[in-house]
C-alpha cells in the first residue's frame, strides 16, 4: 500500500490549510483515501500554520504526518521547525526567499513562488494555489484535473480565473527536470 | 469533511432542529456551520450570550418539541454543568458536544486533549447518570451523533459527545450512504393523554416526553418532584426519584454501550483507549505486532456508562493492560475498578498540547516490560 | 371571582402556598392569571418559565405549561421555548435576586433581541428563599442580613436597564395598585416583543422586618402613598421624586421582533434558493 505524508508549512494568512485541504479533496477526486489536520496558533494572520495531509491508496489509521514525504516551507520559520522531520527520500520545497542549507541530507528545491503569486499572477494571497501547482507538478501526487475541480470548487466565487491562472503558473514552474525527484516518485 | 461538519450532518440526519451556542475553539465550526445549514430545513438557530444560556436555551426547545443541541469546548462545558444537571433532573433530551482542548481554564485552546472524562461523568452535581460517547473517526463522529440523539430521546437524558481537536478538525473521507437506513428514534406521542403522568417510570425508566403546548400541561422542575412533576419534600418520593435516575441508564448499560475490539483475543498487552488516542494506539499496535508481541485494543465509544461487563471478559485473557489517554489519568481509574489484578493496569498519559505518536506509545510500552511482565 | 380564578388557573393539589403571610406574590401572581384571563388565551398555549426564589415558585401553582427552572436563568429557557415555537405565550416570572443579579446577562441580551417574551420581575429587594440577604435592587442603607450595616450598593434601576437594552415594551406597577398592574401585564403579553413589568412587592418578613416597615398593611400603604403615576411625574421637580416609586408605562413601542426576523430570514433564504 502506497501512502504519502504532505506538511505545508508557513505563516497564518497565507491559505495553506485551505490549501491541504484542496490537496486532499483532490486525491478523494482521484479515487484515494486522504486525511487532513492542521494546526495553528492563535493569530487569524501571522503566527504559524501547518497543515497536513496523508494520500494513500487504503485505509489511514494515524491520522497525522509524522515524517513528510513532501514538505513545503513558504517561510524560513516553517523551513527551519519541520525540516529535520522529512525523510532522507523525501523531497523540500521552499519559496526562493527562504535560505536552505547547503548540506541538506534531504532533496531541496526552490521556487520563486510568493514572486510569481505577486507579480504573474498578480495577488500574492495565491501563493497558496501557486504550491499546489508546484506540488502536484513535481510528485503526481493528484492528478491536474481533479486538483483543478478541487481549487475551483473551493475559492470564493468570482475569483476562479485568478485561481486557475495561479495553478497553471504553479504547474509552469514545476515542470523541471531532475532525475532525483523523478525517482523519488 | 471535517469532524465538526460530519457532526452537523449526523444531527440534521437524526433530526436536530434547534442549535444554541456560543463561540469557543475547537468548536466553533458547528455552530457557524449550523448557522448556515438549520435554516434550509426547517431548524433554528440562536447564538446565546454565554454557554449557560445555550444550555438553558435547547432545554426550552427541548420542551417546546424539538430535537437540540449545543456545542462548546472545556470552559463552555463548565459553564454548562449546572443547567446539564437541570436537564438530568427534569429528563428533557437534548444534545452536548464538548470538542476538548487543552486546560484546565485557557489551557492551550487550539490544541488537543482529552481531560473532559471525569467533567464529562460528575461535572454537574449531585445524584445522577449520564451517556457520553467518544468518536475516534470523522465518520464515527457522523454516526455517534445519530446514536446521541436517538439515545437521548430513548432515555430522556442529556447525551454528551466527547471528541477532541484532533478529531474535531480532521477532515476524512465519508461516505453517507454507508448510513442509508440508519435508525432515527422520535418522540412518541402517548394516545391517552389525559392520564399523562411525565415522570412515571413506564418504558426503559421514563415516559414519553409531549412537548408543551400539545394539551397536556404538566409541570418541570429541578427540584425533587413526583410524577406529575410537582415539587415534593418527600424523601420516600426523592429515592425512588433518584434511584431510577441512575438505573434507567445503568441498568439498561447493555442497550446503551458501544465499543471496538481489535487485534488478538489473548495475548501479552492489551490496550484501552478512545477518541483520537486510539488512532495512535492503533499504529503502536501495527508496530509491536511487527516485533512479535500478541497485542488487543479495547476501544470504549461509549465512555459512560463504562462497558465493564465486555472488559471484564476480555481483560484476564491479557499479561498487562495500558490504558491510554491525552491526560494525566482519567479513565485510568474506571479501567482500575474493574479490573481486579493488583498493579496490571498501566497508564500512557500525556497532556502537553501534543497527539500522541505511535513511537512514543511503543516505546513506553518497552519501557514498562523490559523487565518482563 | 378570585375563586373562579383559582379554580380555573391554579393547581389545588399544590395549595397552599409556600409564601408567607402578608406577602404580595400571591398578589401579583394573581395579576398575571387575571391578565392571561381578560386575553382569553387558552391555558395550553401559556408557558409559564421561572428562575429559582420565592416569586418563581409561583409557576408550580399555575395551570399551564410550566417550567421553574435554574437561578437567574429562566430568560434563556424561555428563550428556546419561544423560539422553538413561536406560537407559544411565554411570560417569565422572577424576581429581583434571580433577573437582576444572576440573571442580568439573559435579560439584557433577550431585551437586545426583542424576542417576544413578557417578564415580570417581582421586587422585594432582598432574597427571600436564602432568608432575606440584599438584592441588587435593595435601596441603598437598607438593611439585609448581607448588608447589616445598611447596604452600601447603589440600587439598580432594572426599568432604566430594560429601556438601555433595548425593550420595546417597560412598565412598574405595584401590588398595591393591582388594576393597573393588570393592565400593565396584559398590554406586555399582548406587546409583540421584550416586554418587562417591574412589579414592586413587600416582604415583611425579611425586608420589611429588619428595615422596620410596619405590617404588611402598613407596607402595601407605604407603596400607595409613595407611587406616582408616570403622568403626574412627568411634571415634577427631580426633588419631589427622590425616594419616590414612578408607576405606569415607560417604553411601549414597535420593533421588529426576533422570531419574526428569523423567519423573514428562511423566507428570504427560500426565495434566493430558487
Amino acid at each position: 500500500m502506497r501512502s504519502l505524508e504532505i506538511r505545508l508549512g508557513g505563516s497564518g494568512g497565507q491559505g495553506l490549510i485551505l490549501a491541504g485541504i484542496i490537496l486532499a479533496e483532490a486525491a478523494i477526486l482521484d479515487g484515494k483515501v486522504s486525511v487532513q489536520s492542521q494546526s495553528y496558533g492563535p493569530e487569524a494572520r501571522g503566527g504559524s500554520s501547518k497543515a497536513e495531509v496523508i494520500i494513500s491508496d487504503g485505509p489511514i489509521v494515524y491520522p497525522k504526518v509524522l515524517k513528510p514525504d513532501v514538505l513545503l516551507a513558504l517561510t524560513s520559520s516553517a523551513y527551519k521547525s519541520y525540516k529535520e522531520d522529512v525523510k532522507e527520500t523525501g523531497l523540500i520545497i521552499v519559496d526562493d526567499s527562504v535560505e536552505v542549507e547547503k548540506e541538506s541530507k534531504v532533496k531541496t528545491l526552490k521556487f520563486p513562488i510568493l514572486r510569481t503569486a505577486q507579480e504573474v499572477v498578480g495577488k500574492a494571497y495565491v501563493a497558496n494555489i501557486v504550491s499546489l501547482g508546484v506540488i502536484a507538478e513535481l510528485t503526481k501526487i493528484v492528478s491536474e484535473e481533479s486538483l483543478e475541480k478541487a481549487v475551483l470548487k473551493r475559492v470564493p466565487a468570482g475569483t476562479e480565473e485568478l485561481n486557475r491562472k495561479a495553478l497553471e503558473e504553479g504547474f509552469k514552474l514545476g515542470k523541471v527536470e531532475d532525475k532525483w525527484v523523478e525517482q523519488m516518485i | 469533511m471535517q469532524g465538526n461538519e460530519a457532526v452537523v450532518e449526523g444531527a440534521i440526519r437524526a433530526g436536530m432542529r434547534f442549535y444554541a451556542g456560543y463561540p469557543i475553539t475547537p468548536s466553533t465550526e458547528i455552530a457557524e456551520l449550523c448557522a448556515e445549514k438549520l435554516p434550509f430545513v426547517g431548524g433554528k438557530f440562536i447564538q446565546m450570550e454565554d454557554e449557560i444560556a445555550s444550555m438553558a436555551a435547547i432545554i426550552g426547545a427541548s420542551l417546546a418539541g424539538l430535537k437540540a443541541m449545543t456545542a462548546t469546548s472545556g470552559p463552555g462545558f463548565s459553564l454548562m454543568q449546572e443547567n446539564i444537571g437541570f436537564a438530568a433532573m427534569a429528563e428533557v433530551p437534548c444534545v452536548v458536544v464538548d470538542v476538548q482542548r487543552m486546560g484546565p481554564s485557557t489551557g492551550m485552546p487550539t490544541s488537543p486533549a482529552q481531560g473532559d472524562v471525569m467533567q464529562s461523568r460528575w461535572g454537574t452535581h449531585g445524584d445522577h447518570s449520564i451517556i457520553v460517547l467518544s468518536p475516534s473517526s470523522v465518520k464515527e463522529a457522523y454516526y455517534v451523533t445519530i446514536q446521541a440523539f436517538n439515545l437521548s430521546e430513548k432515555y430522556r437524558t442529556p447525551v454528551v459527545i466527547l471528541m477532541d481537536e484532533v478529531i474535531g478538525h480532521l477532515r476524512e473521507t465519508v461516505n453517507l450512504d454507508e448510513y442509508g437506513d440508519i435508525e432515527i428514534i422520535e418522540r412518541k406521542i402517548p394516545e391517552d393523554i389525559e392520564n399523562y403522568l411525565p415522570y412515571k417510570d413506564i418504558e426503559n425508566g421514563v415516559a414519553p416526553l409531549i412537548p408543551f403546548g400539545k394539551g397536556v400541561r404538566y409541570h418541570v422542575t429541578g427540584l425533587v418532584h413526583n410524577e406529575k412533576g410537582l415539587p415534593t419534600n418527600d424523601t420516600k418520593i426523592a429515592e425512588r426519584l433518584i434511584k431510577r435516575l441512575v438505573d434507567k441508564i445503568e441498568k439498561n448499560k447493555e442497550d446503551i454501550v458501544m465499543y471496538k475490539e481489535k487485534g488478538e483475543k489473548e495475548g501479552d498487552i492489551l490496550f484501552i483507549s478512545f477518541g483520537s488516542t486510539s488512532r495512535a494506539v492503533e499504529a503502536a499496535e501495527e508496530e509491536l505486532k511487527k516485533e512479535g508481541f500478541k497485542v488487543g485494543i479495547f476501544r470504549p465509544i461509549t465512555i459512560w456508562p463504562f462497558p465493564d461487563t465486555r472488559l471484564r471478559k476480555i481483560y484476564p485473557k491479557f499479561r498487562k493492560i495500558f490504558v491510554v489517554e491525552m491526560n494525566r489519568g482519567q479513565l485510568y481509574y474506571e479501567v482500575d475498578r474493574v479490573v481486579k489484578r493488583e498493579g496490571e493496569v498501566e497508564n500512557i498519559n500525556k497532556a502537553n498540547g501534543e497527539f500522541f505518536t505511535p513511537c512514543e506509545i511503543v516505546e513506553k510500552v518497552k519501557e514498562r516490560i523490559k523487565n518482563g511482565f | 371571582m378570585a375563586s373562579r380564578l383559582v379554580e380555573e388557573y391554579f393547581r389545588k393539589e399544590t395549595l397552599p402556598n409556600i409564601w408567607c403571610p402578608g406577602c404580595s406574590n400571591g398578589i401579583v401572581t394573581m395579576a398575571i392569571v387575571r391578565a392571561i384571563d381578560n386575553l382569553k388565551i387558552g391555558k395550553d398555549k401559556v408557558v409559564v418559565v421561572s428562575g429559582i426564589g420565592c416569586s418563581s415558585r409561583a409557576s408550580g401553582y399555575l395551570d399551564f405549561n410550566t417550567l421553574h427552572t435554574t437561578h437567574g436563568r429562566a430568560i434563556a429557557f424561555a428563550t428556546g421555548v419561544k423560539f422553538a415555537n413561536p406560537e407559544l405565550t411565554v411570560i417569565v416570572i422572577t424576581g429581583d435576586g434571580d433577573n437582576a443579579a444572576i440573571g442580568g446577562n439573559h435579560f439584557i441580551h433577550a431585551a437586545r433581541r426583542n424576542i417576544d417574551i413578557t417578564v415580570v420581575m417581582y421586587n422585594n429587594h432582598i432574597y427571600g428563599m436564602t432568608g432575606g440577604q440584599a438584592s441588587p435592587t435593595i435601596p441603598r442603607y437598607d438593611k439585609a442580613t448581607t448588608a447589616p450595616y445598611g447596604s452600601i450598593d447603589r440600587d439598580f434601576d432594572i426599568c432604566k436597564l430594560a429601556i438601555g437594552a433595548g425593550a420595546t415594551y417597560v412598565a412598574r406597577g405595584t401590588a398595591y395598585h393591582v388594576q393597573q398592574l393588570v393592565k400593565l401585564i396584559e398590554k406586555g403579553i399582548s406587546h409583540k416583543g421584550f416586554s418587562f413589568i417591574k412589579a414592586m412587592s413587600i416582604c415583611p418578613t425579611y425586608y420589611g422586618r429588619r428595615n422596620k416597615k410596619g405590617s404588611p398593611a402598613d407596607m402595601l400603604k407605604w407603596l400607595k402613598d409613595n407611587s406616582i403615576d408616570i403622568n403626574k411625574a412627568a411634571k415634577m421637580k427631580p426633588e419631589e421624586l427622590e425616594g419616590k416609586i414612578i408607576i405606569g408605562e415607560f417604553v411601549n413601542i414597535e420593533a421588529p421582533e426576533y422570531t419574526e426576523e428569523y423567519q423573514k430570514m428562511v423566507e428570504r433564504l427560500k426565495v434566493s434558493v430558487k
